[in-house]
């Protein structure tokens, strides 16, 4: 529904939720201690992260698969496709059963595919009665699922009316064609929405085959936040992944190759204002140089306001309302991406400063100051990171999908503690090259 | 079938009795008239601190609209004690998160903290309630980057300017009338000295609240609120005027044309909210009746015009009972490939007139009430939503204790209240639409996708 998106409230600068995607979510560690993430497998393979908050009656449970556009092939949007029609069918259940009992639990049925990962999530009340009627729908979603013809065709519609939302919107073309710019042949550039093309030629026999191969317990993280014990949250485990044969993990993916040279795109659009990205390949979610280039860039534009690009383009020269830049950590290098929107006349402007602000800050790095106030900013507020069970149930999905080590929210503000200045430095030296970047306009005017 | 619906109702009394129990709401008022609002909640060693203040774009008159939004800007650029820019440091530097929002009805300042750092969040509010300097350089800065914010959010989206012109044709003489943003003709007219005044006549301790939830003790939040706001002298207070909306006299029509792919549709209902209705349950029938429409994927639009009749593309409907002037029943859609926005309206309008026309089913209200019970529980997941609905209804002047209300309310509306109300407001001498009609998308992106050609620059 879109009238919930006409913003009832104006807030002051974009909720930095907004800009850093799940996977760029910062786990910190300090004081605070940190949850304590239980990890097992299931009987056919799949990994479980555990974290049990008893405070509250209730159960959030994700299973995430690698199962997003990255693995489309020749057919974009079929990950998503894939994802979005699981619940039209599962079992001796259609989809308005599925619906109906859900909503009629009070349960929360939710579903992404993103480019690494594809997922399902459920928050239920924890009250048996609840919980097992719920489960049993999840589960049966997850293993045998039926893609009906109809409603098989009833979606492809609703995908295509999907592309043209996109194209009116200066910031999905300049979204996708800066994926495209950066990304060439690789997976990483199939936008996940699809195209024309690819979801006419689609057919039913693609989803199921393409659940056949990826939705399987080897290739599958389960992630629970709740009001369990161990216990419980095991049968809870193989309860969900038991209908799921054991297959294999998805293949790897290509390593990304850098942009040779620089490369412009200019997209014509009747808008007021131009939006501008720029930029590269960036890194891995276990990236070596993760941290310095994690903790350089909250300096360089990933803390809103303060960060040097938000200072000198909107607190100084007053030509955007969003200026940023992250590095999105995925299993292959996530972009390095910077952006803002400005009104037509100022874009020749703003992109010099974007551009001088990167050159300079990659030429002489952070100052002391800039990285003592980052690292306070960092590691106090690790406990708001972490103070939720929806935000925790990110965190362990997310270290379960990557493989990252059990304590990494434990150990963070410790290794935040230990970046060095020299090491921002050579970490942006040798990682972003202002030489060799995309840069995406969409915009002009009539 | 019938019965495995039934059973989650049956439930609910249950589960409502079992439910963990709320915490309670320390309420308190400082002499200088600041209402301070404490909730404890301690799964987490953290504080959100909110403050509310009774002003918003609906306070405001035609030639100054959006003056509040960007006063709220500008109450980050310093006071004589912290230069600009300096609140969100000292915040970043104490690992918090800040922002602030304006509404129709309120303006509010957030911080959200490790619990021991909540008294620099109460000494810089209680400096920036009264000592705002309003430079004039920082002024002409700060309202440019409101514009591109009106550009971002509604000149280059046609669904927005659709909405936007929907509010300015339903409402004549309400301040709801006109966009929070602010019209960008008033934008570009508005003066330092415009929000001088505006910030000397609303910033006082007596228009405002405090709300604080989190891992804290209501005593010494007590202490602190005395200690940093407790010396700001109140303020005479002239409250706006009524400016109740006219009657309208017949259904209105808004055609809204601009560069877009697809075509939009909005119909907006004047009906009653909490703070306006005769009868009390009357707001919470209309909640009811949303989520009858727009509760979940098995609520009727969905269902019928989505998935049944292939109508729409996307359809929704949208009621807030805690707006605090009468407000719209909204319905909203895209229409499917292959249907026009006006065949999606007389389905919109049939499934109005089944409502009048039939009870809702009891299984459909058992969903909706089942929803709202675990809603409940959900909710309190958030430490922050918990703040933001307390503020909202003391700031609209219907007073924190209906937060605890609200699910009781819902549970005893029954099917023939549902019809009750949709036969008294869902009329059309009630209802506004606007329309969107797609010009060409002609300067590049390779126009039309209709002719299922794709395009590179994409």
């Amino acid at each position: 529904m879109r009238i919930g998106s006409f913003m009832a409230v104006l807030p002051r600068a974009v909720a930095k939720a907004a800009i850093w995607s799940l996977a760029l979510l910062l786990p910190l560690g300090g004081a605070v201690a940190s949850p304590d993430i239980q990890h097992w497998k299931t009987g056919n393979g799949g990994r479980v992260y555990f974290v049990a908050a008893p405070q509250l009656p209730m159960v959030d449970v994700r299973v995430v698969f690698d199962a997003g556009s990255a693995r489309d092939g020749e057919l974009p949007g079929l990950a998503s496709m894939t994802n979005g029609l699981l619940d039209a069918a599962a079992g001796k259940l259609d989809e308005e059963a599925i619906a109906e009992r859900l909503e009629g639990l009070g349960a929360q049925l939710g579903s992404a595919a993103l480019r690494d990962m594809a997922m399902v999530s459920l928050r239920t009340l924890s009250a048996p009665e609840y919980l097992d009627p719920a489960l049993e729908i999840m589960s049966a979603i997850l293993a045998r699922p039926g893609f009906p013809e109809k409603i098989f065709q009833r979606e492809r519609k609703q995908m295509l009316i999907g592309l043209q939302a996109e194209q009116q919107s200066p910031s999905a073309i300049a979204r996708k064609a800066f994926y495209r710019a950066i990304y060439g042949e690789h997976p990483y550039a199939i936008p996940g929405s699809g195209t024309e093309e690819s979801l006419q030629a689609m057919q039913r026999s693609d989803l199921a085959r393409f659940h056949e191969r990826y939705y399987v317990a080897a290739n599958g993280v389960v992630a629970i936040v709740g009001d369990l014990s161990r216990q419980q949250a095991e049968r809870l485990a193989e309860r969900l992944m038991t209908g799921l044969p054991e297959g294999e993990p998805a293949p790897p993916l290509p390593k990304v190759k850098p942009l040779a040279r620089a490369v412009e795109r200019k997209i014509p659009f009747p808008s007021s204002q131009t939006h501008i990205l720029v930029g590269q390949p960036g890194m891995t979610r276990t990236d070596p140089d993760y941290l310095p280039l994690y903790v350089g860039n909250h300096i360089l534009g990933g803390s809103g306001f303060g960060s040097r690009i938000m200072a000198e383009i909107r607190e100084k020269r007053g030509l955007a309302y969003s200026a940023y830049s992250f590095f999105r950590p995925m299993r292959r290098k996530g972009p390095f991406q910077i952006g803002l929107q400005t009104r037509n006349d100022k874009a020749d402007e703003a992109q010099r400063v974007l551009r001088e602000t990167l050159q300079g800050f990659i030429e002489q790095g952070p100052t002391a100051a800039e990285l003592e106030a980052a690292k306070k900013n960092i590691t106090g507020g690790f406990p708001l990171r972490i103070d939720s069970n929806r935000d925790i149930l990110e965190y362990i999905a997310m270290i379960g999908f990557y493989n990252l080590p059990l304590d990494y929210l434990e150990s963070f503000n410790r290794r935040v503690e230990a970046v060095t200045l020299e090491q921002i430095r050579d970490a942006f030296r040798r990682r972003v090259d202002p030489k060799r970047m995309a840069t995406v306009t969409v915009g002009g005017g009539e | 079938m019938q019965h495995a619906k039934l059973l989650p109702a049956l439930l609910l009394w249950a589960l409502f009795t079992a439910a963990p129990a709320l915490a309670q709401v320390h309420e308190f008022r400082l002499d200088n008239g600041l209402k301070v609002l404490v909730k404890e909640d301690h799964r987490a060693p953290v504080v959100v601190s909110q403050i509310w203040y009774k002003v918003g774009s609906s306070y405001e008159h035609d030639g100054i609209t959006g003056v509040s939004h960007v006063l709220e800007h500008m109450m980050f650029k310093g006071t004589a004690r912290h230069g600009p820019g300096e609140f969100s440091r000292i915040i970043a530097e104490n690992g918090g998160e800040e922002n602030a929002f304006t509404g129709r009805d309120y303006t509010a300042y957030f911080q959200q903290l490790e619990r021991s750092r909540l008294e620099v969040s109460f000494e810089m509010e209680a400096d920036r309630m009264r000592n705002l300097l309003l430079p004039e350089e920082e002024f002409a800065r700060e309202v440019k980057v409101v514009m591109e914010e009106r550009r971002m959010r509604t000149e280059d989206r046609p669904e927005s300017l659709t909405y936007e012109q929907l509010n300015a044709a339903a409402f004549v003489n309400s301040p709801y009338h006109h966009p929070i943003i602010g019209w960008m003709e008033d934008l570009e007219s508005l003066e330092i000295a415009d929000l001088a005044a505006w910030y000397r006549r609303w910033y006082a301790p007596n228009n405002a609240t405090l709300v604080v939830v989190g891992d804290v003790e209501p005593r010494q939040v007590r202490e602190l609120a005395e200690k940093h706001f407790g010396p700001i002298p109140p303020s005479e207070l002239k409250p706006p005027k009524p400016r109740a909306e006219i009657r309208q006299r017949g259904e209105r029509r808004v055609v809204v044309r601009a560069p877009a792919e697809l075509p939009y549709l909005l119909m907006g209902y004047k009906v009653p909210v909490l703070k306006t209705a005769a009868e009390e349950w009357e707001p919470y029938a209309l909640e009811v009746l949303a989520g009858v429409l727009d509760g979940g994927d098995s609520a009727r639009l969905a269902r019928n015009l989505v998935r049944k009749r292939q109508l729409a593309a996307s359809a929704g409907a949208g009621y807030n009972l805690y707006s605090m002037r009468q407000d719209l029943f909204l319905l909203d859609g895209t229409p499917a490939r292959g249907h026009s926005a006006a065949e999606l309206e007389k389905a919109l309008r049939e499934e109005i007139e089944r409502l009048k026309r039939e009870p809702v089913s009891s299984a459909e209200l058992a969903r909706i009430k089942a929803q709202v019970v675990a809603g409940k529980t959900y909710e309190q997941d958030s430490i922050f939503y918990q703040a933001m609905q307390m503020g909202t209804l003391e700031t609209v002047g219907l007073g924190w204790q209906r937060m605890d209300e609200y699910s009781d309310r819902v549970l005893a509306i029954t099917a023939e209240q549902l019809q009750k109300v949709a036969r008294k407001y869902l009329v059309d001498e009630r209802l506004t639409v606007a329309r969107l009609e797609p010009l060409p998308l002609e300067n590049g992106n390779g126009g039309k996708g209709q002719g299922g050609e794709q395009h590179e620059d994409r």
